[in-house]
């Protein structure tokens, strides 16, 4: 499936900034909405930018409107995955890649912390007994040079 | 087949895939289902739980395009959904096996799952001569009808299983029918288009292995969450379409500014499907954003509709001949059928009508 990547195919860019097909106004106003609900309610919200019908050059708009903030975590399952801040606090994209770096889902969470950062409470239990066990072996000192 | 007895949920973990790892895919089975991102934690309970299911796929009249378009699937990716997700235990073009052991595999699958597989179905079913079209001596008619006996649904992919397509295009030489003029005591979910775009096929597959049922589907058996929405309601022409600004030639000044193609016969606005998100090639197009108009080929009769060019126009095809069709389906395939496909063999053969030598030599 990557052999797409070897066909040369150039996407022109639209040749001016006027050449926009009005999805990205309203989707910015739905953020909008969705900052304000995070702000007042606390509630996040989630937007699948993959069902969003944007037209040529819409979807590089929205990134550079919103831009990068000071955050931005790279997860390695199934494939690749990131996670940034936009520059507008509160507003996160997460792009996820499978193993061959195709892109497999493209989301935005208006949100304090995206829920795939945050570490899973059964992964806390798993993660506090595998390190009571490792400190109950008696050759930790040795290995660790204490 | 032991398979059936693990859970998916236990299937990744023995894969060393973490919990966050689950968690993307399962935001990508959404995506790819078409469903809303709050519905990612019902995907997450229902795939722990979710069991392989057997899947038995029969190719008939059709051009591969289906499964072409199926394997270069990416969305979460093909081998962990199909291949490891579910247990496809007979596609004759993707199978090693051939020949008889080809189909014993079909058969032990059968057995093994009865009234708990999936059949698949690529490609019309001929009611003319069984000749036209058959697998191990079989004809279409027959394999299907035997296979799917014991299923408890079937899945009708690309427009040639879902209404006919191609093959039933006028004059219909092959006596070609769709799945749902033959099966009608089960469950037939219709992913057309020509072909259905390959994450719409796997979404239907995710559907069934995450929730164990069928999607809702419209009034042509289509799943809503694709075949919800007109081409024209997620088009982003649909502005200039409103304002009435249109391209009149591929080469004029409203084509180069991307303005609406209704006038060059674009058929968005009477087909239902998930092309103007979903879009093609891993994303990177659809067939209005590379400047052609939809042809409509998720609808009925779609090649019989008028010509691709011409401004918006209804199918011609004979709704009286696909009425007669699903009638003589239904009886069996007995005289009545026989009694149509001979008239609309003879029709054919007036309109395409053999030239023979003499016939040359007379000229
Ligand atoms: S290009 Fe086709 S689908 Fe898009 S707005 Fe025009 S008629 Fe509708």
């Amino acid at each position: 499936m990557n052999a797409l990547k070897s066909i040369p195919v150039l996407v022109e860019a639209p040749a001016t900034r006027d050449f926009c097909y009005q999805n990205t106004l309203p989707l910015l106003h739905e953020i909008s909405h969705a900052l304000r609900r995070l702000q007042q309610e606390q509630l996040p919200t989630t937007i699948d930018l993959n069902a969003i019908p944007f037209g040529p050059g819409d979807e590089q708009r929205l990134l550079e409107f919103l831009g990068r903030g000071e955050v931005s975590a790279h997860l390695e399952a199934l494939g690749n995955s990131s996670v940034w801040e936009s520059g507008y606090p509160g507003i996160w994209f997460i792009e996820h890649r499978n193993e061959s770096g195709e892109r497999v889902a493209f989301q935005m969470e208006i949100t304090t912390l995206p829920a795939i950062l945050a570490t899973h409470p059964d992964d806390i239990a798993e993660s506090l007994s595998s390190l009571q066990k490792a400190l109950e072996n008696p050759s930790l000192g040795h290995r660790i040079g204490d | 087949m032991d398979t059936n007895t693990k859970t998916l949920g236990e299937a990744l973990r023995r894969n060393g895939v973490t919990r966050r790892g689950f968690l993307k895919f399962c935001t990508a089975t959404a995506s790819m289902m078409a469903l809303p991102p709050s519905m990612v934690p019902a995907i997450a309970a229902a795939l722990e739980q979710a069991r392989r299911p057997s899947v038995i796929w029969l190719s008939f009249q059709e051009c591969t395009g289906c499964t072409e378009s199926l394997s270069r699937s990416h969305a979460p990716s093909l081998e962990n959904l199909i291949f490891d997700h579910i247990s496809l235990d007979y596609h004759h073009t993707l199978q090693v096996a051939s020949g008889e052991a080809a189909e014993a595999a079909r058969e032990a699958a059968m057995h093994a799952n009865e009234g708990a597989y999936l059949v698949v179905v690529d490609g019309s079913i001929p009611l003319g001569n069984p000749g036209y079209s058959t697998i191990a001596g079989f004809s279409n008619l027959q394999t299907l009808e035997e296979t799917v006996a014991g299923a408890v649904a079937v899945i009708a992919v690309g427009t040639c299983a879902s209404f006919g397509g191609l093959p039933k295009a006028y004059p219909n030489p092959t006596g070609a029918v769709s799945v749902s003029d033959i099966v009608t005591d089960k469950p037939v979910i219709n992913v057309p288009g020509c072909p259905p775009i390959p994450m719409v096929i796997t979404g239907v597959l995710a559907h069934y292995l995450t929730f164990g049922t069928l999607p809702e589907l419209d009034h042509y058996g289509r799943p809503k969450a694709f075949y919800g929405t007109s081409i024209h309601d997620r088009c982003y022409r649909r502005p200039f379409y409103d304002k009435g600004r249109f391209a009149h030639t591929f080469d004029d000044e409203g084509a180069r500014k991307g303005w609406c193609l209704y006038k060059l016969g674009c058929k968005g606005p009477m087909t239902y499907n998930a092309c103007a998100t979903a879009k093609w090639n891993q994303g990177t197009s659809w067939p209005v954003e590379s400047g052609h108009g939809c042809i409509g080929c998720a609808e009925p009769d779609f090649w019989d509709a008028g010509g691709f060019y011409n401004a918006l126009s209804v199918p011609t095809g004979e709704i009286s001949r696909n009425a007669s069709y699903a009638i003589a389906a239904g009886v069996g395939v007995g005289a009545i059928a026989a009694g149509i496909n001979q008239r609309t063999r003879n029709k054919a053969v007036r309109q395409h009508a053999e030239v023979t030598i003499e016939d040359l030599e007379k000229r």
